[in-house]
């Protein structure tokens, strides 16, 4: 279980978090809706524990344990995963060097035996198959000349992988056509599972047609103003996010 | 006015004595040319001693800590524990090994060359192939404005002499193997002159390392001069990798006639402080040089590459890239100047250096000129320094990856392809051990 209580943090000095609550147990979807600004990708890093993102007050419990003190790396052992925005292109380093210094820095994390290169190709390609990606991605630098579509897909594939606990997708649908983003849904709810908890991110609406959430969250301004079921993504789709003293239309 | 060489104004001749051997350690039964050029050397050294920063092209690599020493040598009969090798274990090929600068025939080999290529020291050719020397030694690497080039001469003892005959292609790599081991208490020097003549159409691959055995310091203060001849190629590979006390001088000048090729590369992980000097001349026309290299530094090391591409002749292709990582507070110093002379029309140069930059004491001073005389070339230059990308960091510590293993995926990466300058493979993976290894220490 993961207990966001009372979360403030700050970026270059401007407090962006004014006091999230939120309890997401396994099994679920949780989606947080906002408009730009509210502090929606803010939260993403927190979770993830990028540098630069300073918390000022509240906790985030993961399955027990103060998440907030952990190091990146070692949040990611212990199962949480950022889906990207924006992967990051980092040439020089083949595709399939990082997912293979990935998952063995994982296994040796939880005190399980690394994979050898055979073990490895034989998960990478069990998982590539289903989101029908070309061995030519994977030879490749980490994302470097990946399309929008690519690199997300890349990110799911690290997903598949890494298999986390909780993953927090974050704009997946960003920078994606109609077709990328089925594909990388389709990736996303096959695992789906009831041990694994999802927080979904999203401007709009539309990706959470193929991601169906089990609850949804406002953020507005820092804080979550308003929680409900799917249908309040198709309230919000209509009405915008007005009600919530944001006018994106100004 | 074009020059090609250095001012010795910044100079300090008080200095010299320290450096300049005795006279009576010199055997006197040697070729009168080598008589000459010893005398030349020592009168210039004498009279100018080390460069300082005053001196122009000495600007960012400081002396001062050498000046302090006052160095002998040493008898070179230490035993070695092993020989460093780019070929695969049990392998054997042609190689000779200097040990505190002095000729090891019991380590060396000339087995498994082809007719046509005279691989021996200098003491053996001098006895037996004096016209050779009579006909290259002090023809490229002048005495004149570098005073490292004088002193080289001035303590001339040993070396290496490698001529390979017209149209004779050496596909195994001639190794040189240069290990310091030097004395304790004291500072040895040592002063390797080189001579490289490849004969028209020839080819030959050699690799030089470039180790000390122990913790005493040295100075290796080396002189190479490259004769590449028409339509020759020569491929020079160099591992500099001597221990943290040592200091590391050198100073290769090639000239390459007509339709030839000079490539070097020069991988600088060792030594305090290391100067490597490239002079490549493309004297003939549709003549190519390739110059390149990586250096990494760290605690107080200092690296120098100091390059000059000289265009003479039409029609040349001059490609240079260098590649760097300093840490902690070491320095590194990159001067690259391309010269392109006016007759040397259809010249295209192009130079490159980057420095990743680890820590906020880290340096590099980069100095690259352009020297043109003529109007149709196609020259250019890039020089950029910078640190780790801290979005790529965090992405590879999001999936698990820790922050040392994940700094050294993105060092190795940055890198990586200036390896692959490198053409020749077994080469190649041995220098990409050799920066493993350096990264693995790193952590």
């Amino acid at each position: 279980m993961i207990e966001i209580k009372n979360l403030h943090a700050k970026v270059d000095g401007k407090d962006i978090l004014k006091g999230v609550d939120l309890t997401i147990r396994p099994g679920e979807v949780h989606a947080i809706m906002g408009p730009n600004g509210a502090g929606k990708s803010t939260l993403s890093y927190v979770l993830a524990g990028r540098e630069g993102y300073e918390v000022t007050d509240g906790s985030v419990t993961y399955y027990g344990k103060d998440l907030l003190a952990l190091e990146p790396e070692e949040r990611a052992a212990e199962g949480v995963f950022l889906a990207f925005q924006y992967p990051v292109e980092i040439p020089g380093v083949a595709n399939t060097t990082f997912l293979k210094t990935a998952i063995n820095a994982m296994r040796k994390h939880r005190g399980e035996k690394e994979l050898d290169a055979m073990q490895f190709l034989k998960i990478l390609r069990e998982k590539t198959k289903a989101l029908g990606m070309s061995d030519d991605m994977l030879k490749r630098a980490v994302n470097v000349g990946f399309s929008g579509g690519e690199k997300k897909r890349n990110e799911t594939l690290q997903m598949a992988i890494l298999e986390p606990k909780f993953a927090i997708l974050d704009e997946t649908d960003s920078g994606l056509d109609i077709d990328a983003l089925k594909i990388v849904a389709e990736g996303v709810n096959a695992l789906r599972s009831p041990e694994r908890s999802m927080l979904v991110i999203t401007h709009y609406q539309r990706l959470l047609d193929y991601i169906v959430p089990d609850f949804v969250h406002v953020l507005a301004a820092g804080r979550i103003v308003k929680s409900g079921g799917k249908e309040l993504a198709l309230e919000l789709e209509k009405n915008g996010y007005r009600d919530f003293g944001v006018d994106e239309a100004a | 006015m074009t020059t090609t060489g250095y001012s010795t104004r910044g100079a300090d001749p008080t200095t010299a004595p320290a450096f300049l051997a005795p006279l009576d350690g010199q055997s006197t039964a040697v070729l009168p040319v080598v008589a000459e050029l010893r005398a030349q050397g020592r009168a210039r050294f004498a009279a100018v001693g080390l460069p300082t920063i005053k001196n122009e092209a000495w600007r960012y690599t400081n002396l001062r800590d050498l000046a302090k020493l006052a160095v002998t040598t040493a008898s070179g009969d230490a035993p070695i524990d092993r020989l460093p090798t780019v070929r695969a274990d049990g392998q054997n090929g042609p190689r000779l090994v200097f040990v505190d600068g002095r000729f090891r025939a019991d380590l060396s080999t000339a087995d498994g060359l082809p007719d046509g290529v005279l691989l021996t020291d200098f003491a053996s050719a001098c006895q037996n192939h004096s016209g050779l020397i009579a006909e290259h030694l002090g023809r490229l690497a002048s005495a004149e404005d570098r005073p490292l080039v004088a002193l080289n001469s001035a303590d001339l003892t040993d070396g290496v002499v490698l001529r390979v005959a017209t149209g004779v292609s050496v596909d195994a790599p001639i190794e040189l193997v240069f290990v310091s081991v030097g004395r304790d208490g004291a500072t040895t020097a040592s002063h390797p002159r080189a001579l490289i003549v490849l004969e028209a159409g020839a080819r030959a691959v050699l690799v030089e390392h470039h180790v000390s055995q122990g913790d005493n310091a040295t100075l290796s203060n080396h002189v190479a001069e490259i004769t590449v001849g028409e339509g020759a190629t020569l491929h020079h590979c160099k591992a500099q990798r001597e221990n943290a006390a040592s200091f590391h001088l050198s100073h290769i000048a090639a000239s390459v006639a007509a339709g030839g090729c000079y490539d070097n590369f020069i991988l600088t992980i060792g030594a305090r402080l290391s100067r490597n000097e490239v002079v490549s001349a493309l004297n003939g026309g549709d003549a190519r040089t390739h110059v390149s290299g990586g250096y990494m530094v760290r605690g107080n090391q200092h690296a120098d590459i100091s390059t000059i591409i000289d265009h003479a002749q039409p029609n040349g292709t001059s490609r240079e890239v260098y590649k760097g990582v300093i840490d902690d507070s070491a320095r590194a110093a990159f001067q690259g100047k391309i010269i392109v002379r006016p007759h040397a029309q259809k010249t295209d140069g192009h130079q490159l250096n980057r420095a990743l930059l680890l820590s906020d004491s880290a340096e590099i001073d980069a100095k690259p000129e352009l020297e043109i005389h003529a109007d149709d070339v196609k020259c250019s230059h890039g020089c950029t320094a910078g640190e780790l990308d801290d979005a790529a960091l965090f992405y590879l510590r999001a999936r698990g990856i820790d922050k040392e293993t994940a700094r050294g995926l993105l060092i190795g990466a940055f890198l990586s392809d200036v390896l692959d300058e490198i053409a020749e493979a077994p080469i190649r993976e041995a220098f990409q051990g050799f920066v493993a290894g350096w990264l693995e220490e790193q952590r």
